[in-house]
């Protein structure tokens, strides 16, 4: 066991009080002389902090506690303060909603005013968005992901009985499986295809689809799929389908920006394949969302895949 | 007219490439990221050339419809200065520490390591560029993620507890900016700056909504402030950049932190207004703030020892330079608020690899009392070191002097009580800078014991070019001041047009 994961299992057990002397220590801050503690309640471990004197914990806990109700207090005053939720005489009821709504259709070919939204007029941000996925996969990948295992060993250490987490052979759970991951899993689809046509998209589609494949991993053990989910799957879905997201897009922004008439025509409102490229943007998008999914659930099970 | 598409590729290209560099082998990808990298800085001079040719500001839309109802990028010669610096920087501090990044991060993590590097290069330029305060905030998630992975990347137990204390602090920040995005939403209906602007200046005749409005411009001000670490916010900062990877400490310190800066510049300016936004208080609470980082954050460096800590901390002092001028609450003081912002990024990302490369040849010490003797042993990263604090304090030639001379020039003509407060956090913070500076550039020069005075000649030839342009580039900061200045002037010139 490598070393990071033994400290992420050090902090579970004795909470923060243990990762922030460890940390001052390593920082080689001054050991402080401490009078032997009466031992403490566990709860107080909650509120540690980094004063060591007792006026000094007391005055920052006070501190604290006054701030966040200073906070607050701000906070429901503004909420309170703030225009009616869908008043017609308010600043936010302006020619943009009313824009979204009366040219969305004619404009994208889709009739989910919402993709037309988030993948067309607003769509860099969603590009943007895409990319905060990506990264953060990546970066618990850089976090956990130390010593990469191939496939067998890992399979020959759960054949030596290392495979306590993985589950065994659990009749009920294998029919159900069989009957509702295929089930979710097309159903993931469908609200994929459809995101142009009714509500939906390549987010919530992608989230289904990533939790079918974490309830197959989780009935179905390490072993099953890692036949076909594996670091090789990761990386050829979720950089062929964000690089050709990004190809797509930038097609689209240098086509607006230079008035220029795109080759992806909007069809007939209401059809699978209208929306122009709206419908590939959403298998892209579908593509990433359900492979950070599986690839978050599976790095924090294994640290691997 | 083919140029005015340089602003979609500065930011799609390096994004494109992104999720390349993750498939790809480490060396493949550090020379795929670099290629890219040094594109987008010639794409940017290109940019900057014509901007300022022409004299003109445009803006971007992003698809078929442009403001105020798709997204939209916005370019002034100001935008295009920052970008061009930004990315020459990026490119500088990765070659900077070149052999470094390789000794210190593990194999396994390299390539991730590049992919985060391209990841923050986009997340940069769109931080720069953007019109569009939505667009702003996914393009700082971006940053702030990579600014973590930038910090645990290095195998060292420290850097880790570093990035969660990093982590909690920012995620804090991130999410007082959104809640006060919400309620500027809420309460304007548009997230493009021009168009919110409208709806400002509407509110604020009015007189409605004035609770909401000055708690939203409180909470994206406070966010902001969080995430770049101005004074009492500052605590995550010295652990972080000093435990990190010296190549992610210079992006950390001159890049990430600056971005953030120059986006609340453009939404003090373009989106809510100046003068709406000083009339709603925050500016003040910034410049308190700020005035204290001044002077605490240099009697932190020099109450520390270790030489990248003390660097560090007068990161905080700095960040509260850049603050300081853009709250004194003039145009011009924003201006000196940018040129203060390139000076800084200049000088201190040059500081990291250099201060790194001294005690790599004073056996990996890193208290500035055991670097004697190590200006001669390493020349090249002694004088990127002396240059570096000589402009930071302040000494004349190099960019920090026309720094504090502009923000000086515009605490001046804006007079009053901050013309007093400025002058004086000046004054302290200069002479403390010297104290810690100066201290640790004569022990630089003075005979060891212990070392010879031979020059170690093992330093990497890419490192050693990046040394010498990083130098040249504060001499040119602080020589060609005036030119410089002329742009940013400008540039910030167009924002207060409008489109």
């Amino acid at each position: 066991m490598n070393s990071i994961t033994e400290k992420l299992k050090s902090f579970i057990d004795n909470g923060i009080d243990a990762l922030d002397d460890e940390m001052l220590s390593e920082l080689g801050a001054p050991e402080t002389k401490q009078a032997p503690l009466k031992p403490e309640k566990p709860q107080r471990q909650a509120f540690h902090i980094a004063a060591k004197s007792r006026l000094g914990r007391c005055l920052h806990l006070c501190s604290g506690v006054l701030l966040c109700a200073a906070l607050i207090s701000l906070m429901l005053l503004t909420v309170s303060r703030l225009p009616a939720f869908g008043h017609p005489d308010t600043l936010s009821h302006n020619e943009v909603s009313e824009f979204y709504v009366e040219n969305g259709v004619k404009d994208t070919g889709a009739v989910n005013i919402v993709t037309s939204i988030i993948l067309n007029y607003r769509g860099f941000d969603t590009l943007g968005e895409s990319h905060v996925l990506f990264i953060a996969v990546c970066a618990v990948m850089i976090l956990l992901r130390n010593s990469p295992t191939d496939r067998s060993t890992l399979l020959s250490a759960y054949a030596n009985g290392d495979d306590k987490d993985e589950p065994h052979d659990d009749l009920i759970l294998f029919a159900g499986g069989r009957i509702a991951v295929p089930l979710i899993l097309m159903f993931g689809l469908y609200i994929i295809l459809n995101g142009n046509i009714s509500p939906g998209g390549g987010f919530s589609g992608g989230a289904v689809i990533g939790a079918g494949l974490i309830l197959y991993l989780s009935i179905y053990g390490y072993p099953a799929s890692s036949r076909f989910m594996n670091i090789t799957t990761f990386r050829a879905v979720s950089a062929s389908a964000l690089m050709s997201y990004c190809a797509f897009k930038t097609y689209h922004f240098i086509c607006g920006y230079n008035g220029l008439e795109s080759v992806f025509t909007r069809g007939v409102p209401g059809s699978i394949f209208s929306g122009g490229m709206l419908l590939y943007l959403n298998i892209f998008v579908g593509a990433v969302v359900a492979m950070t999914m599986y690839a978050l659930f599976t790095l924090f099970r294994k640290g691997d895949f | 007219m083919l140029w005015r598409n340089i602003p979609i590729v500065l930011i799609v290209l390096p994004l494109f490439i992104s999720s390349l560099t993750a498939v790809l082998k480490p060396a493949a990808a550090r020379t795929l990221m670099l290629g890219v990298n040094a594109l987008c800085v010639i794409l940017s001079a290109l940019l900057l050339y014509k901007t300022v040719s022409l004299g003109t500001a445009f803006a971007v839309k992003m698809g078929e419809v442009g403001a105020p109802f798709g997204n939209e990028l916005y370019i002034s010669s100001a935008e295009a200065l920052t970008c061009l610096a930004f990315d020459l920087i990026e490119l500088l501090s990765l070659t900077a520490a070149f052999r470094r990044a390789d000794e210190e991060i593990h194999t396994n993590r390299r390539g991730l390591f590049f992919t985060v590097c391209s990841l923050l290069l986009a997340a940069l330029n769109a931080l720069t560029l953007t019109n569009d305060l939505f667009t702003g905030y996914v393009f700082i998630e971006i940053t702030t993620i990579a600014a973590g992975a930038l910090i645990f990347v290095r195998s060292r137990e420290g850097a880790l507890f570093a990035s969660m204390r990093y982590m909690i602090m920012n995620l804090l920040g991130s999410g007082l900016f959104l809640l006060g995005l919400a309620v500027l939403y809420a309460l304007t209906g548009q997230l493009l700056f021009p168009q919110m602007q409208e709806a400002v200046t509407l509110l604020e005749a009015t007189g409605e909504y004035g609770v909401p409005l000055t708690a939203s411009l409180l909470l994206l001000t406070l966010g902001l402030a969080i995430k770049s670490a101005l004074y009492p916010f500052h605590t995550w900062l010295p652990n972080a950049y000093s435990l990190a990877t010296p190549a992610a400490s210079s992006l950390l310190s001159s890049l990430v932190s600056k971005a953030y800066i120059f986006l609340y510049i453009k939404l003090v300016l373009r989106g809510i207004g100046l003068k709406a936004y000083m009339s709603s208080g925050a500016g003040d609470v910034v410049f308190v703030y700020a005035a204290f980082a001044i002077v605490l954050g240099s009697v932190d460096a020099i109450r520390e020892h270790n030489i990248r800590r003390m660097i560090s901390y007068s990161s905080v002092a700095q960040i509260g330079y850049i603050f300081l001028a853009a709250a004194i609450g003039t145009v011009n003081g924003i201006c000196a608020c940018v040129f203060q912002m390139l000076a800084h990024s200049a000088a201190k990302a040059m500081l990291f690899p250099a201060a790194d490369r001294l005690s790599e040849v004073s056996g990996g010490n890193e208290n500035f009392r055991d670097l004697r003797g190590s200006g001669y042993r390493a020349p090249l990263a002694g004088a990127a070191f002396t240059v570096g604090a000589f402009s930071i304090t302040g000494i004349p030639l190099l960019g920090g002097f026309s720094a504090k001379l502009f923000i000086t020039e515009a605490a001046v003509y804006a007079g009053g009580l901050k013309l007093y407060a400025v002058l004086a956090a000046l004054a302290a913070s200069t002479v403390l800078n010297v104290v810690y500076f100066l201290r640790t550039v004569v022990t630089v020069y003075r005979k060891s014991a212990v070392f010879s005075d031979k020059a170690d000649k093992t330093a990497h030839p890419l490192s050693a070019a990046a040394l010498c342009v990083f130098i040249l580039l504060n001499l040119m900061l602080g020589a060609g001041a005036g030119g410089i200045m002329n742009i940013i002037r400008n540039g910030i010139g167009f924002w207060t047009l409008g489109v």
